[in-house]
């Protein structure tokens, strides 16, 4: 285990036993992730990409292997704010302003009310959302709920940021443009981010390093090191090496489909 | 002012309604009354008479029609009979009261005098018998509402509750309140708890049932990613319930709120009615049927579902306000 190693998993099991008897969600999984990588997991529905991420949160208990966070047991690592987690969807809470939406976290780890208001100040500068804190979550559209969500994961200081397909439910145009601004904000802040996708494109262009998932048992069939620079504009896209890698996770994809029918 | 018009027109069917059924309803009455005032009429006899289909009367003695319709005592009275009759124990009985025991000028009347508030203490007015009937009701829905929110938080957070309670819960609004009533009343008599008390229990057996199944639905409303989001803070439980659960219910709270002050105010009346209770809406129903005044029932009536559209109107308000705060009415 190396100096930087933040996440690391070791022959990582997860069986669910469910009425149709067990199902196999991560079989052997190793995977170490470094700090301050863009790790993205991406694969086909079951794979168990959003599992793998839920182990690391803690939200799932894995029932072989090892895993460990910042040298801790996921548990651990979650009651040390080792992590902020981003769903799906934006989850604000209705009642509560965008500001409040973002306190929530701090309310619950006694920040005192001073720091939360400061930090609410710098989370919302950080995603570009500056005099919305008084708005309600439904007077924003769905990219910037979802920014909120970003700034309320962000607010605690922690060093991992772990995304589940946060921008799955938006068009591509918003998508884009999210993704751009998540490079910028990783760039400025040099967290660990762990992102679970769908999409070649997104992950290509976001990540360090690319994981490539398969169902039935979900396992890791390719881990791709990107070689593109940490600077990235939207049209590098269109380069051989981008389209090169994004071959590479497309072949991923197939062979783990290789046995399906 | 939209709802002014819809509103309006239901309320001139059913006066529609109302005024076409006076006079078959008091015919019979109003013939019997002419027959032995000796009057000209056909067929002749009372027994004859009743062989007599009520149409075919009403059509060969119109001469008896104005009678029919503002019978003294009748089976239905007009509306506007019933009109009179709250004004006269509400406002005009104030009005009255001030003019006979104060000496004072009749054009004078304000709302504020002594005159009108001694009304509340007329056992006359019809004022008197409302509050006697709305005191409970408020107690009775404040301890409804309490029990159904405890019986709903331990039904959520507490398997064996869970299992347990709904089950006695339903089963008891299948016993008929009629039945429950004078036995709560004789009970708690016998053990020296009279007054207030007794109709609120009774109103509160009403009024805890919607409350229990709006709060278990509304605490159990937030989503599995709510929840997910709540452990990633390692929030308490305490934490969970006061800053995602509770706020999540209000809404359904709010809806069973309404009900449970409707059927709060149902179970006072109700509580009167077996018990033989001298004051309140219940013992003006009692009284009016056992001594055959149909406007005085009908007053009280109205005056019953004044209470409750005034009650309902006023959580709806409540309600508004609170969800408009919280950000939850756009």
């Amino acid at each position: 285990m190396s100096q930087d190693t933040v996440i690391k998993a070791e022959g990582l099991n997860l069986v669910f036993e469910t009425n149709d008897g067990p199902v196999h969600a991560l079989k052997d999984v190793d995977l170490e992730i470094d700090k301050g990588e863009f790790v993205s997991f991406i694969g086909p529905s079951g794979c168990g990409k959003t599992t793998f991420l839920r182990c690391i949160a803690a939200l799932e208990t894995p029932t072989g292997g090892g895993l460990s966070v910042n040298g801790m047991t996921p548990d651990e690592a979650r009651r040390n704010r080792a992590y902020g987690y981003v769903f799906q969807a934006a989850g604000l809470y209705p009642w509560r302003t965008i500001a409040g939406n973002i306190k929530l976290p701090l309310e619950i780890m006694g920040y005192s009310r001073a720091d939360q208001e400061s930090r609410v100040k710098n989370v919302l500068e950080l995603v570009d959302l500056e005099g919305f804190g008084k708005k309600y979550p439904w007077q924003l559209s769905g990219g910037m709920q979802q920014r909120a969500s970003i700034a309320r994961a962000l607010a605690f200081d922690a060093d991992i940021l772990l995304m589940d397909e946060p921008f799955g439910a938006l068009d591509e145009i918003v998508r884009d443009h999210l993704n751009e601004q998540l490079l910028q904000l990783w760039a400025r802040t040099n967290k660990t981010i762990g992102f679970v996708t769908h999409s070649i494109p997104e992950a290509v262009y976001l990540s360090t390093k690319i994981v490539v998932m398969s169902p039935r048992p979900g396992r890791i069939t390719d881990i791709i090191d990107s070689p593109l620079p940490k600077e990235r504009p939207l049209d590098i896209r269109d380069t051989p090496e981008f389209l090169e890698i994004a071959h590479r996770v497309r072949e991923g994809l197939r062979a783990g489909h290789a046995y399906d029918d | 002012m939209r709802n002014v018009l819809p509103i309006l027109t239901v309320v001139a069917v059913l006066l529609g309604v109302w005024y076409l059924a006076v006079a078959p309803m008091n015919f019979r009455l109003a013939l019997d009354a002419a027959t032995r005032g000796g009057a000209d009429v056909t067929p002749a006899t009372p027994d004859e008479q009743g062989q007599t289909g009520l149409i075919r009367l009403m059509l060969d003695n119109p001469s008896v029609m104005p009678a029919a319709l503002s019978f003294e005592r009748p089976r239905l009275p007009q509306p506007q009979a019933v009109v009179v009759e709250i004004y006269e124990n509400t406002i005009g009985l104030a009005r009255n009261c001030e003019w006979q025991g104060f000496g004072g000028e009749r054009d004078n009347w304000s709302p504020l005098s002594d005159g009108c508030l001694r009304v509340i203490e007329n056992r006359r007015s019809l004022i008197f018998h409302a509050w006697q009937t709305l005191a409970p009701t408020l107690l009775g829905f404040a301890i409804g509402t309490g029990l159904g929110v405890l019986l709903a938080v331990g039904i959520v957070y507490n398997r064996t509750m869970d299992l347990s309670v709904m089950p006695w819960a339903i089963a008891s609004q299948t016993i008929p309140i009629l039945a429950i009533a004078p036995m709560v009343i004789v009970v708690l008599n016998a053990v020296g708890i009279q007054g207030l008390l007794p109709k609120s229990l009774i109103s509160s057996y009403l009024s805890f049932f919607p409350v229990v199944v709006g709060m278990v639905k509304g605490l159990r409303s937030p989503g599995a990613m709510d929840l997910d989001l709540l452990r990633t803070y390692s929030a308490s439980g305490a934490q969970e319930f006061w800053k995602l659960r509770l706020p999540s219910s209000l809404p359904y709270l709010f809806a069973s709120l309404k009900i449970g002050i409707a059927a709060a105010l149902v179970g006072t009346i109700v509580a009167e009615l077996p018990t033989g209770a001298r004051f309140g809406l219940g013992s003006r129903l009692l009284t009016g049927s056992y001594y055959g005044q149909t406007v005085q029932i009908w007053a009280a009536l109205f005056m019953a579902a004044i209470c409750a559209a005034l009650l309902v109107w006023l959580i709806g308000a409540v309600e508004k306000r609170t969800l408009t705060r919280l950000g939850l009415v756009r």
